[in-house]
């Protein structure tokens, strides 16, 4: 259905060709997943697909890509748009009208169905995608899963035989996207469609594909097939196949209730020494804080975490002396009673909607802290107040003492810091080097601090110059650049909201060694994300929101474990038993 | 948001009724100063806004367009303050230091009298704005222009969906101004005055710029744009009667604004108009656009669209009988009266928030 002919793609202004000899080919009625690294040009690829690549793009392409018999080189994005239909990363910039029915509309008008026949197929969309109830809403009212339904049921209706997605649930709450997922094994099965799409979260998608193609580096050639051996050498793998790869089980387990079956042995290996592990400090089980603590939100947890951070590489270490220059209290310090946020009975009403209803929350030092729910549950509004953006409508806020909203930038910003959802707008500068620069001007910081950060934080710098722009950056790297922006004035409390987003594997490791250890020195840590696993390797305390109310609050293993839905990969498996990552198990196996 | 219960697209308006009826009203406006004729018709059109507009992000712009009308009265009133005005008057209510200006501009006054009747004069002539205003919001409200769209016809659908993305540019400008500058906020660099909105300018158009380069890319990969062929003499018929049609109607006005030009003006235009809209309609082949249930024009519309124009015309003919009630002088200051006639015309606007179908609530 989709043929790669020994495709080379040259943008214009690179020296390299950012991919390089794909040669594969799609059967009919399959869904493959494309998975890599970030920047390994898995977005090149589904583009060369729709034909956006290289005629929207511009560069050259080189070899030929076929698509129900068709050529690229001679059809253009629009003259495919029968048989492919695409969807990209952001569906929010992917819709030309304003309400759901007519959006689902527009394809169909584009290639000139009959009427009656756009109506039939609107009303069969509908009901496929269950959007029956939204079709006259506005799409700019929709949550961000409702959106990325409304997108694939845009392309959906002119019956496309092969659809293209690129990172359809990474905005997504695990509930919407298996919702997605699902209605995507649907076409799948039922309509025989082919279904090509990239995701990190391999976790959410692996099980649904019927192959797998690797992009394992930059320039290296494309591999398929099927999933389990493709996991055996892929670069990124979820935590189910990294606990198969751990176990040594061949092949390689691909879902939950294939690990499940084949973990007795593991379960009991695990569950036996326990004699002998219980002799250990129960720090190994990071990040729980010890069970056996009386309160683990009130001071109990940096001694915790000084354990938990102990095997932390040599390399991280390095950069922490210079963040503790002026971080009060350190964190060998008897635990303080100072909280660090007090949030007592918020609320926000926002155009008409009660965005947050009576919110109580403390946030002591050294406590990272997870705020989970579903998309538009309140999560962003709840760091918004936080970080004064948004003036609370009832009850108070209080930083380190000082009402956010109340308090003026240049002094908020050494108590509390921000990375919002897109790095970007926090980055004006045109280099990344003026950005360190501005930064530490508007911090009052010695010059050089931020960049000293930077280079800390980004240790293998290859590639980070200094005079590159912000934007030519990886989401990786330009996450790591906000980061050290905000950290630049050595905020007690640190807020990202969706961090991952887009981050692969290794990014999202490094990502965590980095907050970790920024947590063990003291800094209180709140992260707003739909990603169950790095909620599980990081936080000590999961907050859940749902409808703008605190469902529940606790310490991660029981909050996550009682929760199908939040509940990680390890911890479904080893279920009893409750262990939460690959790298917990890993320890207690050593 | 639309109930979930009642599932079917509520029966919508076509909205080109709403354009005219309040085109309409815009007229009528226009033919009075008298400021109690003119609230009633704001009054009248707010009244049919409020109960027939639907949910739509769109129709939050009425408050905005209410705001603009408010503002054009205060400017209004500000400059007849400041700048004087050709209005004789007695009546002094306070005087001003009066700015001297050299005397190559002589015919501008700063400062001086204020009288009663040039501020009078000024408000009527405000309001009067003001009311154009408020009917042209009342329209966007009403009918989304983009729904208007799917009326055109299929030569111009192309333009069309390029001024609507467009037009989507300026709200999309706001909302990303807004993030910026929260986003300052985040750096802690002060997050108002015109340095601040200044330092985020870049960062918004770029932002913009992206996005309009993602919606195009969707566009072009979901076949906008997509053509059929057309045999070349079509295609040759179509461009000689787009032109024609458009020089016709160029000589054809032309002919008809001149003294001499009285005989062939007339036919002249009508004969460019016709060849114009023959070219759009053979130029519609290309297209293969076909319309996913547009809007009718039923009989309501017909009421809605013919309410608004009964308004323009009684006020036109009004204004013709009794200049007196619909245009009340100013000098001598006297107090406007309400004319009952007119006023009962104007009421006719209201005439659509009985018909038009109403949003679920």
């Amino acid at each position: 259905m989709i043929r790669f002919e020994d495709v080379s793609v040259t943008y214009e202004g690179a020296a390299e060709p950012t991919v390089r000899g794909v040669d594969f080919e799609v059967p009919e009625g399959e869904l493959v997943l494309l998975v890599g690294p970030s920047g390994v040009g898995k977005s090149t690829i589904l583009g060369a697909v729709s034909g956006l690549v290289p005629h929207f793009t511009g560069g050259t392409l080189r070899g030929r890509v076929t698509v129900a018999g068709r050529d690229t080189r001679t059809h253009k994005p629009r003259e495919l748009a029968d048989v492919v239909g695409t969807v990209g990363q952001d569906p929010l910039s992917h819709f030309v009208t304003d309400t759901v029915e007519d959006e689902l509309a527009y394809g169909m008008e584009s290639l000139g169905l009959a009427p009656d026949v756009m109506r039939r197929r609107v009303e069969e969309t509908l009901d496929l995608l269950g959007l029956a109830d939204l079709r006259n809403r506005p799409i700019a009212t929709l949550s961000g899963g409702q959106q990325q339904r409304v997108a694939i049921g845009s392309v959906l209706t002119p019956h496309p035989r092969v659809l293209v997605l690129d990172e359809p649930t990474s905005a997504l709450d695990p509930a919407a996207a298996e919702e997605v997922l699902a209605v995507l094994q649907r076409l799948v099965h039922d309509l025989g469609t082919t279904v090509l799409l990239a995701e990190h979260r391999l976790e959410r998608v692996i099980q649904y594909a019927d192959q797998v193609a690797v992009l394992p580096a930059p320039g290296a050639p494309l591999q398929l097939g099927p999933p389990a051996d493709m996991m055996a050498v892929s670069p990124v793998c979820p935590p189910v196949v990294e606990l198969g790869r751990l176990a040594g089980w061949s092949p390689l387990p691909l879902t939950v209730r294939d690990a499940r079956r084949r973990a007795a042995g593991l379960r009991e290996q695990l569950a036996q020494p326990a004699g002998s592990r219980a002799a250990q400090p129960r720090g190994l089980r990071a990040p729980v804080p010890p069970r056996a603590a009386p309160d683990p939100k009130r001071g109990g947890t940096p001694q915790a975490r000084a354990g938990d951070s102990a095997p932390a590489s040599a390399r991280t270490r390095r950069w922490l002396p210079l963040l503790r220059k002026n971080t009060a209290p350190p964190v060998t310090e008897p635990p303080t009673p100072a909280l660090t946020a007090e949030v007592h009975a918020v609320s926000v009403r926002r155009a008409r909607i009660q965005a947050l209803r009576h919110i109580d929350l403390t946030i002591t030092p050294g406590e990272t802290l997870a705020l989970m729910g579903r998309n538009g549950a309140g999560k962003s509004t709840l760091l918004n107040t936080l970080v004064g953006l948004i003036e609370p409508t009832g009850g108070s806020v209080s930083i380190g003492g000082r009402t956010p909203h109340r308090t003026p930038p240049p002094t908020l910003i050494r108590h509390v810091g921000l990375v919002p959802q897109e790095p970007r707008d926090l980055l004006h500068a045109d280099t990344v080097a003026a950005e360190c620069t501005a930064a530490d001007r508007d911090a009052h910081a010695t010059p050089g601090t931020c960049r000293a950060l930077l280079s800390d934080l980004l240790p293998d710098t290859t590639g980070l110059t200094a005079d590159i722009h912000p934007r030519d950056l990886s989401e990786g790297q330009r996450l790591t650049l906000a980061l050290a922006v905000v950290l630049t004035a050595r905020p007690p409390l640190l807020l990202l909201d969706e961090p991952t987003r887009g981050l692969d594997y290794a990014a999202k490791t490094r990502l965590v060694t980095l907050l970790r250890d920024l947590a063990a020195d003291g800094h209180a840590i709140v992260l707003a994300t739909h990603d169950v696993e790095l909620a599980a390797e990081l936080a000590h305390r999961v907050v859940l929101l749902a409808d703008g109310e605190v469902i529940a609050d606790g310490p991660t293993a029981e909050v996550v474990v009682s929760s199908p839905s939040f509940a990680p990969q390890i911890t479904k498996i080893l279920a009893p038993q409750q262990w939460l990552t690959v790298a917990q198990v890993r320890a207690a196996l050593a | 948001m639309s109930d979930p219960t009642h599932p079917h697209r509520p029966a919508q308006l076509h909205p080109g009724a709403w354009w005219l009826w309040s085109l309409g009203l815009g007229t009528a406006a226009t033919r009075t100063t008298n400021p109690l004729l003119l609230s009633l018709l704001i009054a009248a059109s707010a009244y049919v806004v409020a109960t027939c507009r639907s949910r739509t992000p769109g129709s939050h712009s009425y408050s905005a367009f209410l705001k603009l009308a408010l503002a054009v009265l205060l400017i209004r009133l500000v400059f007849a303050v400041a700048l004087g005005s050709p209005v004789p008057g007695t009546h002094v209510l306070v005087t001003l230091p009066e700015l001297p200006l050299p005397h190559w501009a002589q015919g501008i006054r700063l400062g001086g009298r204020v009288t009663a009747e040039s501020l009078l004069f000024a408000f009527y002539d405000g309001l009067k704005l003001a009311a154009l205003l408020v009917c042209v919001g009342a329209a966007n409200a009403l009918a989304n222009p983009s729904r208007l769209l799917k009326s055109l016809p299929g030569a111009l659908y192309e333009t069309g969906v390029a001024v609507v993305v467009a037009l989507t540019f300026a709200p999309n400008l706001i909302a990303d101004v807004q993030r910026l500058r929260a986003a300052r906020r985040l750096r802690g660099r002060p997050d108002s005055g015109i340095r601040g909105l200044l330092q985020v300018g870049l960062p918004v158009l770029e932002g913009a710029l992206e996005r309009s380069v993602a919606l195009a890319a969707a566009m072009d990969a979901r076949g906008y744009g997509r053509t059929a062929e057309v045999p070349p003499a079509v295609r040759r018929t179509t461009a000689a009667l787009t032109l024609g049609g458009l020089l016709g109607v160029c000589a054809g006005t032309y002919g008809l604004l001149t003294a001499e030009g009285g005989t062939y003006g007339l036919p002249l235009l009508l004969a460019g108009v016709a060849a114009a809209l023959a070219g759009l309609r053979l130029g519609g082949r290309r297209s293969l656009r076909t319309r996913y249930r547009p809007d009718r024009w039923d009989a309501r519309a017909w009421l809605v669209a013919g309410s608004g124009a009964a308004v323009a015309a009684l006020l036109t003919v009004a204004a013709d009988a009794d200049p007196a009630a619909l245009l009340p002088g100013v000098v001598p200051l006297v107090a406007p009266t309400l004319p009952l006639w007119p006023a009962a015309a104007v009421l006719l606007a209201l005439l659509p928030a009985l018909l038009a179908p109403k949003e679920p609530s």
